[in-house]
């Protein structure tokens, strides 16, 4: 069972500050949806719990471990971020893509061992790159790229995965395709699984807790049913949304006037 | 085993390289003759082939190898097909420390590491600048080079016409910076091998950090490279490649870009093959871009610099045309 928890912090780029006193938790097996406006902090709460922006106050403990002890290999051992950029110049093939997952893990002059072999083979083997796998990588469409990244993650064989809006070029079928990819990951690897999302009905129907963001903190953390209600939606984001209920998962939809 | 079958092709290309051009040159001597002066015959061809030809030979190897390694470790870095020594500007900023230090009267052994501090802070300044460019940092790097290739070159022309111990030897100045390895004295040569030797050695311990950057700085981070600590080692690394070369010949331009690219087509893009593989298909190039430049027009010599400016420059224009999605 792994937790990775920030208290209390905040955070800031120079002046900005864009974290006030937040706290969050998570732990194995938990999909976490983090929504929010624009500028809530959600990408910068993801940036602090990967250990890539130092808080200014509080901290994020990683088991209990403060992650600022840490190094980055040791941290990349156990928290896994798939990254927002996925654009290459470069002719990586996908293999070669997703052994990077094992960055913290080769031996001297990137000498592979044969955990790092078979980490490689089942990362592309769960996200079914088999057949793309001696293909370039800056050949792909942008959900093979993506997927690639995504075993590139994977193969880390962390036990925290974070991702920002992970599926922001994706068109509907492949937005669901990911998430659906996700939650079987969290669950057969008992994944700790942390996505911003933008869409309130793919965190609705994925998240087994969602995170509304909103200056900085975190304003309410539940189960989708309890979270999202029509007053919180419209106290977050404004007039204009309305929730309907459908299978036991809040909907949100646009409230269209009637043209005057 | 591909790869090593690749590394085994470009060693003996290589060699066969290093041969034509110790057998070739101004002054026709057997093949018998050139084996005999290699191992100490004391006529003039012994001469000619020891204190010239091998030398030059040599030289040519390192420069050649040095910048194309060079190359390969920024391309990776800054994640841009289009960087190297010369066109970042750090192969200018190398020549204007060496020229300082030429000027200030510093012994010749600390030549080549004026050199190195010179590429030093100016790749340096080259990396700070990209990163203020944010994720395009293409076109950041392209005029970073431009402005301070002009710069370093502006001081540089100051340096050699106020400076009276370097008027007296304009020509040969001249000759260096435009990038010429026909005079190369075997203590240089001894320096800027070790330097050399340091270099590469860093870069082939870095390599498979380097393919960390792929998709960034801040994903070799969550990758579990520690960025400030390898971003340093590897601008160290292009520093000492790229001021040993500039101290054996000054500006040769476009090796480190046309090697890289070109190589990543054979055997992909992955940095644990590809530093070795730069570092010996650059030397064969420009041992062969030296032969030509000394028969193409014998008994007149080109700088080398000259050839590889000619074949490297258009390269660099398709390139730029081919990645212009990611430059604007």
């Amino acid at each position: 069972m792994t937790t990775l928890a920030a208290t209390a912090v905040t955070a800031a780029y120079r002046e900005r500050v864009v974290l006030r006193e937040c706290s969050f938790a998570m732990g194995s097996g938990e999909i976490v949806a983090v929504v929010g406006p624009n500028g809530a902090g959600k990408s910068t709460l993801l940036r602090v719990l990967a250990g890539l922006l130092r808080p200014t106050a509080g901290t994020v403990a990683l088991d209990g471990q403060d992650l600022a002890t840490l190094s980055r290999s040791q941290v990349a051992r156990r928290v896994a971020v798939v990254p927002q950029i996925f654009d290459t110049l470069f002719p990586f093939t996908v293999r070669e893509v997703v052994a990077l997952g094992r960055t913290a893990r080769l031996g001297s002059f990137g000498r592979a061992s044969a955990d790092d072999v078979v980490a490689v083979a089942r990362a592309i083997d769960e996200l079914d790159l088999a057949p793309l796998a001696s293909r370039r990588v800056d050949r792909l469409s942008g959900g093979e790229r993506q997927r690639a990244v995504l075993a590139m993650a994977l193969a880390q064989e962390a036990n925290v995965l974070l991702l920002d809006e992970p599926t922001v070029h994706l068109d509907p079928g492949h937005q669901l395709a990911t998430l659906v990819l996700l939650r079987d990951l969290a669950t057969r690897r008992q994944l700790a699984v942390c996505a911003v999302l933008h869409d309130l009905n793919l965190a609705s129907a994925f998240g087994s807790r969602i995170v509304v963001m909103a200056e900085g903190q975190v304003i309410r953390d539940g189960a989708p049913l309890e979270v999202i209600h029509a007053d919180l939606v419209t106290a977050v984001f404004g007039d204009g949304l309305e929730v309907v209920e459908r299978d036991g998962h809040p909907a949100v939809l646009p409230r269209i006037a009637s043209p005057r | 085993m591909r790869t090593l079958s690749v590394l085994a092709l470009l060693a003996a290309g290589l060699v066969v390289s290093a041969a034509a051009g110790i057998l070739i040159g101004a002054v026709a001597i057997g093949p018998g003759d050139v084996l005999a002066a290699l191992f100490g015959s004391n006529d003039v061809n012994g001469t000619i082939i020891r204190e010239l030809r091998l030398p030059r030979v040599l030289g040519a190897a390192l420069v050649g190898g040095s910048l194309a390694t060079a190359g390969a470790l920024l391309q990776g870095l800054l994640r841009n097909p289009l960087a190297d020594p010369f066109v970042t500007g750090t192969s200018a900023g190398a020549t204007l420390a060496a020229v300082a230090a030429i000027v200030l009267g510093l012994a010749a052994p600390l030549v080549p590491l004026a050199a190195f501090a010179g590429a030093l802070v100016t790749v340096t300044l080259v990396w700070r600048l990209a990163r203020l460019g944010g994720g395009t940092t293409v076109l950041t790097v392209l005029l970073a080079g431009v402005v301070l290739t002009s710069f370093a070159g502006a001081v540089v022309t100051f340096l050699l016409v106020s400076s009276d111990r370097l008027a007296l030897q304009l020509r040969a100045v001249l000759g260096w910076l435009q990038g010429g390895v026909s005079v190369i004295s075997w203590p240089e040569l001894g320096v800027a091998a070790i330097v050399v030797a340091l270099g590469l050695g860093f870069a082939l311990v870095l390599a498979h950090r380097v393919d960390a950057y792929a998709f960034g700085e801040e994903t070799a981070a969550t990758l579990g490279v520690d960025p400030d600590r390898t971003t340093t080692a590897v601008l160290g690394a292009t520093a000492l490649l790229s001021g040993a070369a500039v101290a054996l010949a000054g500006l040769v331009g476009f090796v480190g870009l046309v090697i890289p690219h070109a190589l990543r087509f054979v055997i992909g893009a992955t940095h644990r093959r590809l530093v070795p593989a730069s570092f010996l298909a650059g030397a064969a190039a420009l041992v062969l871009a030296d032969l030509g430049s000394r028969t193409l027009i014998a008994p007149a010599e080109l700088p080398v610099g000259a050839i590889t400016g000619l074949i490297g420059a258009p390269f660099f224009l398709a390139l730029l045309v081919r990645s212009r999605r990611i430059v604007v």
